[in-house]
């Protein structure tokens, strides 16, 4: 940022736009919040105003735990034969990378003076993220949760009431984060003068999605600095699983520009990759195909199988009919479940920057007792979707591979055997309970 | 002056809304009828989408109705063709269907077969007159105003309790038809009370030609008057009437019935109107 600033325009114009991606969709109520927002991200987050950001690096330190280790995965190493890494962002406060988002905002919210915070969740990560955020910053909050969310993700509920945030279910559509989100942008219509809405992943309009990202991008400073330190150079390639984007691109960001390797050769001699491969998971659910007639796609892939559309805020990939109706997504993952993306991935995926794979409900889940057994790493359900690609994909990735291990599995012990059950995955662990 | 405009000339307009194919076409069409037999100036006619993020609970059901009655972009255009009225259709979406839209038989052109210029083409061709597109703020509106421009269609801006005097400016000359002064923050939905940022949003707007009309939480023929009374040009109501068809359709009343309701609460509502300019202290507007 120049010190000047004669014509904000072109400044917010690259912030607002990804390629043709991203933009301000949202009711005329929202859009002096919105530029407000925009020039508090401008001036805490960008310019580090009053030491905001670093403020928020010493209580994402001793109140988050931060730096999260970046570990050799020796079991996956030796069945994958390269040098395989996770960053374990499940050992953050809470459990999953969200904090990092969670914690900026609310610590924004309250430089700007806002009183109260509302957030959407859909796998309840985001929900307690902000919940203990806000309990640490002293802010109000309430969660919006949509009711098959609530179903799937008790336990997270219970959290976000012990730390004091009030969860108010969502029963429209199909119960879900597209609802959710839906129901807290019409909260903040109303609320909009005192209130913040914390965006749990890099989607909604402009600033949103730029800011989210910068508040993750410290998983990807931290890794690139770790896997000089451990390893001697930068991965070959890094792996996240996708739902809105937001551990995808924390982990992605200061590799998109990686540029061509220089510096010495990796530890175990091999050639690196000319720039660092990145490569965004999507929920394949249950099949990819779509069913127009009830408008439900069984699955989460926007960037593998979606169309450019307008929807929460941010022209973006979707999953939508031909009319231009959203349509119900599905994955084994709540926090995958969701008909949009980051547009800031939709349009590196348009580059060929990232490359956007996908991972169906099945093979998540054998990932899931994969890293469980082998590592004695129970991953969440959306990180098993980037663990699974792992194993399926016959793409080179290279000698030395990054996996963003978003978050643990805790919460998903009980979905997680449930779907087991239905199914057939050949590891699964006898789960005979005993009388 | 576009029809739109001209119907808020002899005194104040009554805007009603109703979403189109709730509960389903059929009856739909005859609800949308005893809004013009009830008085309406100007229909606002909503054409459903999966995430109405500026409705409230009424009408996001009626949304939800109409969209499981099968109500497709198709089907609107169909709807509003075979309308049998004879005052101003507003087209009320988001902006993701507009930009969507493909032609099926593509008149040629320049301006591309898939978007809102196609879109506004389709909508004149069916007898629409103008737009309100709720998610379309001024920064985004460039493309589809472009559009109702080269159509001589009406893109109307809604000014919110929260826009500040330079976005103020931008909508107004954005606008062509009226402005629509949200009288409160929120959503959509019937409230008991007219709120005062309604009288300071008109305050506000008094210095511009455009007629203003105010919508969100008007629900009787007093608060009409009231408003009207306060400065509005017009005024739009919505939940208040979806209320009446959700009724009509949780206790299987006839659609006649539930038609003659409809045309007694836009009498009380165009009457409440009316009554709230004579109460002005000054001189009808001319
Ligand atoms: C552990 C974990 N990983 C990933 C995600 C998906 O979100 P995103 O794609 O924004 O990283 C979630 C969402 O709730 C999550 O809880």
């Amino acid at each position: 940022m120049s010190e000047s600033k004669p014509d904000p325009d072109p400044e917010t114009e690259a912030d607002a736009k990804f390629g043709d991606y991203g933009g301000q969709y949202v009711p005329e109520a929202l859009m002096p919040a919105i530029e407000e927002l925009q020039d508090a991200y401008e001036r805490y987050v960008l310019d580090n105003e009053d030491g905001f950001m670093d403020e928020f690096r010493r209580r994402l330190r001793d109140f988050g735990g931060r730096p999260t280790p970046l570990q050799r995965a020796d079991t996956l190493s030796e069945r994958y034969d390269r040098d395989v890494y996770l960053k374990r962002e499940d050992l953050l406060h809470g459990g999953a990378h969200k904090l990092n988002n969670a914690l900026g905002q609310c610590l924004l919210a309250k430089y700007m003076g806002k009183e109260r915070i509302i957030a959407e969740t859909g796998a309840g990560q985001h929900g307690p993220a902000t919940a203990m955020a806000a309990a640490h910053l002293g802010m109000p909050c309430e969660i919006y949760m949509g009711r098959r969310d609530i179903n799937r993700q008790r336990p997270n509920v219970f959290r976000m009431r012990i730390n004091g945030a009030e969860v108010n279910p969502v029963t429209t559509g199909r119960g879900t984060l597209k609802e959710a989100i839906s129901e807290t942008m019409r909260d903040w219509a109303t609320t909009v003068e005192n209130t913040h809405y914390i965006i749990g992943s890099i989607v909604g309009p402009a600033p949103f999605p730029a800011m989210v990202r910068d508040f993750h991008s410290v998983i990807s400073e931290e890794t690139r600095k770790q896997a000089k330190e451990q390893y001697g150079r930068l991965p070959d390639s890094v792996v996240a699983c996708a739902g809105g984007g937001s551990n995808t691109m924390g982990i992605f960001a200061d590799f998109v520009d990686s540029g061509p390797q220089s510096g010495p050769e990796s530890a175990s001699g091999g050639e690196p990759r000319a720039d660092v491969g990145l490569y965004a998971v999507e929920a394949g659910g249950s099949s990819l195909s779509v069913d127009e007639e009830r408008g439900v796609a069984p699955n989460s892939a926007s960037l593998s199988t979606g169309s450019e559309g307008v929807l929460h805020g941010a022209r973006t990939k979707l999953l939508q009919d031909s009319d231009g109706q959203i349509m119900e997504s599905h994955s084994v993952s709540s926090g995958l479940d969701y008909a949009g993306v980051g547009p800031e991935l939709a349009h590196l995926v348009d580059e060929e920057r990232v490359e956007a794979v996908n991972v169906d409900d099945d093979a998540a889940l054998e990932a899931f007792h994969r890293l469980s057994q082998a590592e004695g790493i129970i991953p969440a359900l959306e990180t098993a979707h980037a663990l699974g690609f792992l194993e399926e994909t016959d793409r080179d990735l290279g000698e030395f591979v990054v996996i963003n291990v978003s978050g643990r599995g805790d919460k998903d012990l009980e979905a997680a055997l449930e779907e087991t059950e239905q199914r057939d995955i050949p590891n699964a662990p006898e789960m005979e309970v005993f009388e | 002056m576009s029809d739109i405009e001209a119907a808020f000339e002899d005194g104040p307009a009554f805007v009603p809304y109703l979403a189109a194919g709730d509960p389903e076409i059929d009856a739909s069409q005859r609800y949308v009828e005893a809004l013009a037999a009830g008085g309406a100036d100007v229909i606002e006619l909503g054409l459903p989408f999966s995430e109405p993020i500026a409705e409230g609970p009424t009408i996001q059901s009626a949304i939800v109705r109409s969209l499981e009655g099968g109500m497709t972009v198709d089907d609107y255009f169909e709807f509003v063709d075979s309308l049998d009225v004879d005052v101003p259709v507003v087209c009320m979406t988001y902006y993701n269907l507009i930009y969507q839209y493909e032609d099926d038989e593509p008149q040629g052109g320049s301006e591309g077969q898939k978007g809102p210029a196609p879109f506004v083409r389709k909508a004149k061709e069916v007898g629409i007159d103008g737009f309100v597109v709720p998610d379309l703020p001024a920064e985004e509106a460039d493309p589809l105003r472009t559009a109702c421009d080269e159509a001589g269609l009406d893109l109307i801006f809604i000014v919110a309790p929260t826009t500040n005097e330079e976005r103020l400016d931008r909508l107004v000359s954005l606008s062509s038809g009226y402005v629509y002064v949200q009288a409160r923050l929120g959503v959509t939905g019937a409230r008991e009370d007219v709120s005062e940022r309604t009288t300071a949003s008109l305050d506000r707007l008094a210095g511009y030609d455009l007629p203003k009309a105010v919508g969100f939480g008007i629900k009787s023929g007093e608060q009409a008057r009231d408003i009207v009374a306060g400065g509005a040009d017009g005024i739009i109501v919505g939940s208040a009437l979806v209320d009446v068809v959700a009724d009509g359709y949780e206790s299987d009343e006839p659609v006649a019935e539930t038609a003659d309701r409809l045309e007694a609460l836009c009498r009380e509502l165009k009457q409440g109107a009316v009554a709230g300019a004579q109460d002005r202290p000054t001189p009808e507007r001319t």
